[in-house]
């Protein structure tokens, strides 16, 4: 039921890493793939997530949805790149080397299609990251991550309480919705979007109403249970950083400078092979 | 006499929100060790007096106090919720509603976790604690994989985690099925006997609670305590009755037979039940007299499930060669423990599953073939009632959410307004038909959702717990109500764990163990077949065990007998003129 959090228990390396080394590599490193265009550093980046996954024994089935998802936003991007501006690459690297025309507006040159191999290399270098995150990550232990990298603990345990409630308000979701049905709430694509809208409200609004009732229970047991009383509080899931801990941080941390380091040898973001 | 855990001397209290008080002149004291019930009729205050025992009074809800309440000699207003949480530990009434963690063991870890136990004694803790209630082989399960007595564990263990003085049960047997009920009243009794903390129960469900023992029980009405005394000396008298709480089952049957009930036959308790000859006498005099006359009326079938079988995508089988005949104007109740596929039959009835295999025919007016009708089709004709009107109900006015259906099935208005209307009279409605839904009670939302189906005009009508939460008044209002529809003609199926409602308005009771159907009897031969009342996770009648004791052999005709007794004379005759006028 949990698939929103696709936690998925298979022992490995990467698995035994605490979750907040987890979050903070993972932050390092697409910051580290944010920050530049650097075509050469995002290849690298691509290549070791794709050994990471290898390594962290997620299959690529156990993450399809995820990925075909990810592929047609990619390939989306790109199309409406080249839609909007063809000559972007022009731009970029100062240089045109046309390779050949379709029309008086859209031109294909050398320049443009580097670009679009940098787009897709960032997407490649870091949504196996992403993903690599959330399969490996135990949901309980989420939450003590972020905490422990400085959110506030009510902030984080709201994270938690949000992926304990998702399978009941699922499951609230699906039996509101038959009865709503029953009584001739209909939901199908037959019926006009205004119609549509004021169905999906005949089973929202229950959903909300119920889900209130909820929220101050938990409320009230939360307080009768002492939370809040201190500022701080500890994790039962959280465990003690250990040598690979330290050792994932630091190699997430040289990304992070290798990356600044090139934006300033490359005198900007892009990587220019077309004067040398 | 053990030391003094709270004190109320003279106390009150009112809600911001409220023109009168809801507590007047509470003087109580709960001492270490002790065992207290707390009962009364919904309304009556002792939500409110817990919600003072806890502290979510004065710290979470606001109002005013008078007089005294103190924790071990401090005011509890002084105090902080965080301070008096480490005296008085509470279990609430929902065990789902108030899982907070992941995990059991995250779970029972919270408190721990607040109070900033770090390694290696928050593991250690956790454990002791699970192992006290019998949960440690369940640690790393998520709430969804626990049954409900499971739940309750987890509740109970992440309270006992820390060492409190007093435990604080919130109607600690709704939501439970009735062997489940029982197993919670012994655990408590357990935890009573392990800790020696003060436990304090508030129920209204007394002869369930009684299946252990209490010191005292403490009689709440209108926002008093009208009575602070042994259960012995309670069940003697008539105050219980005089307050909308229901006696046990066996001391209505004395009585009918014209058994004095005093204090010296320790009424409490059934095993420990001490009857003279004479009175065992008067029992037996009285059984030979009412013996059953009534005859069953036969009746046709209306819609028949025959050898149906159902699995969730994914799933094991849900319903397994289900056969179930329901009558035109009977009433059904359908039982057995939480995930016996009760939920899961009346889901295929009303179309929201396909069944797999089987046949469902509906032979009331109705000229195509059943299985191929949609949901709204069938709706016409089967109406389901949701458990939780809250999940139900989705306009703000009674009027529009009672005219839903009749709209987007596009009755003309004029049509509308006068079904609606004769609707809302028939529930008792009418004088709240221009309100908005939100002024309206639980009780009166629930009646709200089952007008919203009546206006329908199904021939059957299936209620998912209609009594769920409510006190002994509104189940007789309730179900009062649910008996008038049947005597108009009405089917009405009621899937329900409460035992009462099965023996006092069922005319049949099915009954579902593993998604097949185990039993199929009067109500009162499901409640004194031990087989079926293992399996179903039922609980015998007391009623049974007081044939058995008063030398009855025919356990059943007796129940049969009680039952039809309180039809003809019994207190349900007066309930219901009281719902009448």
């Amino acid at each position: 039921m949990r698939n929103i959090f696709n936690y998925i228990d298979r022992p490995s390396p990467i698995h035994d890493l605490t979750g907040a080394t987890k979050l903070i590599c993972l932050l390092l490193w697409t910051f580290a793939a944010m920050l530049t265009y650097d075509t050469r550093f995002l290849a690298a980046l691509s290549v070791g997530g794709l050994l990471l996954f290898a390594v962290s024994k997620i299959r690529i089935r156990d993450v399809s949805f995820m990925l075909g998802f990810t592929v047609i936003f990619m390939v989306l991007n790109n199309v409406l790149v080249f839609l909007f501006s063809p000559l972007h690459g022009v731009t970029i690297y100062g240089t045109k080397h046309v390779l050949f025309t379709i029309s008086s507006r859209y031109v294909v040159t050398a320049e443009q299609l580097f670009y679009h191999l940098n787009l897709v290399l960032k997407y490649l270098s870091t949504i196996p990251i992403v993903l690599l995150f959330v399969c490996t990550t135990n949901p309980s232990e989420f939450a003590a991550s972020l905490n422990r990298i400085g959110v506030k603990y009510s902030i984080a345990y709201a994270v938690a309480l949000a992926l304990r409630y998702i399978p009941d308000v699922q499951r609230a979701y699906h039996e509101i919705s038959q009865a709503q049905q029953a009584r001739g709430i209909e939901m199908s694509r037959k019926q006009t979007l205004f119609k549509r809208l004021k169905s999906a409200g005949a089973i929202l609004i229950p959903l909300i109403i119920s889900s209130m009732d909820r929220i101050d229970t938990i409320s009230n047991a939360m307080e009768l249970r002492g939370f809040g009383k201190n500022k701080k509080r500890s994790w039962y899931m959280a465990r003690p950083f250990r040598a690979a801990d330290f050792a994932s941080m630091a190699a997430g941390a040289l990304l992070l400078v290798i990356s600044i380091g090139l934006n300033i040898v490359n005198g900007g973001r892009f990587y220019n092979p077309f004067i040398s | 006499m053990g030391e003094i855990l709270l004190e109320f001397s003279n106390f009150g209290f009112q809600y911001n929100a409220q023109a009168e008080p809801t507590l007047y002149d509470i003087n109580l004291t709960i001492r270490k060790g002790e065992k207290v019930l707390i009962a009364g009729p919904s309304g009556c205050g002792k939500s409110t007096l817990a919600a003072c025992m806890n502290g979510l009074i004065p710290f979470s809800l606001k109002g005013t106090m008078t007089g005294s309440c103190t924790a071990r000699g401090r005011e509890t207003r002084d105090m902080s919720i965080f301070e008096l949480s480490a005296i008085v530990g509470t279990v609430l009434q929902d065990s789902d509603a108030q899982f907070i963690g992941l995990t059991v063991a995250e779970d029972i870890a919270f408190a721990l976790e607040n109070n900033c136990i770090e390694e290696p004694d928050l593991h250690d803790r956790v454990k002791k604690a699970a192992a006290l209630v019998g949960i440690d082989g369940h640690l790393q399960h998520a709430p969804e994989d626990l049954s409900g007595g499971q739940k309750q564990r987890v509740s109970l263990a992440g309270v006992m985690v820390e060492q409190v003085d007093l435990l604080l049960f919130d109607e600690p047997l709704a939501n439970l099925d009735p062997a489940t009920g029982k197993q919670a009243v012994e655990l408590i009794a357990e935890m009573h006997e392990k800790t020696g903390a003060a436990v304090v129960i508030i129920e209204h469900r007394i002869e369930d609670v009684l299946h252990r023992d209490v010191d005292r029980i403490v009689l709440m009405n209108e926002g008093r305590i009208l009575a602070d005394m042994t259960p012995d000396e309670l069940l003697s008298g008539e105050l219980l009755i005089k307050n909308g709480i229901r006696e046990p089952l066996y001391l209505t049957a004395l009585k009918y037979a014209g058994v004095t009930v005093t204090p010296a036959m320790h009424p409490s308790s059934l095993p420990g039940l001490l009857l003279a000859e004479e009175e065992k006498e008067l029992v037996r005099k009285w059984f030979r007299e009412a013996h059953s006359k009534r005859q069953i009326e036969a009746r046709r079938d209306l819609l028949t499930a025959d050898h149906v079988s159902f699995a969730y995508p994914k799933g094991q089988k849900a319903l397994r060669d289900v056969s179930v005949h329901m009558k035109e104007g009977e009433m059904l109740a359908i039982v057995g423990r939480n995930g016996a596929g009760k939920s899961t039959f009346s889901k295929v009835i009303c179309g929201f599953e396909q069944p797999f295999e089987g046949d469902i025919r509906f032979f009331g007016e109705c000229a195509d073939d059943w299985m191929s009708l949609s949901i709204k089709e069938k709706a016409d004709h089967v109406g389901y009632v949701m458990q939780n009107p809250n999940e139900m109900i989705s306009q703000t006015m009674i009027f529009d959410e009672v005219a839903l259906g009749l709209r987007t099935r596009g009755v003309p208005e004029e049509e509308i307004r006068e079904r609606v209307e004769k609707t809302l009279d028939i529930c008792g409605l009418r004088p709240f038909r221009s309100w908005p839904v939100s002024a309206l009670s639980y009780g009166q939302k629930k009646r709200v959702t089952i007008a919203a189906i009546l206006v329908l005009r199904p021939e059957i009508i299936i209620l998912d717990e209609p009594t769920a939460g409510q006190d002994y008044r509104h189940y007789t209002e309730i179900m009062e109500f649910l008996k008038a529809l049947g005597e108009e003609g009405f089917t009405v199926v009621m899937i329900t764990h409460d035992m009462h409602l099965m023996l006092e308005y069922a005319d049949r009771s099915v009954v579902f163990s593993d998604g097949a159907v185990i039993a199929d009897d009067s109500s009162a031969g499901v409640l004194t077949n031990m087989d079926v009342i293992q399996k179903a996770s039922l609980k015998e009648t007391s009623l049974y065990t007081l044939a058995r004791l008063c030398g009855i052999p025919e356990e059943r005709a007796f129940v049969q007998s009680f039952i039809d007794y309180e039809h003809a004379h019994g207190k349900r005759g007066k309930a219901k003129e009281e719902v009448r006028t």
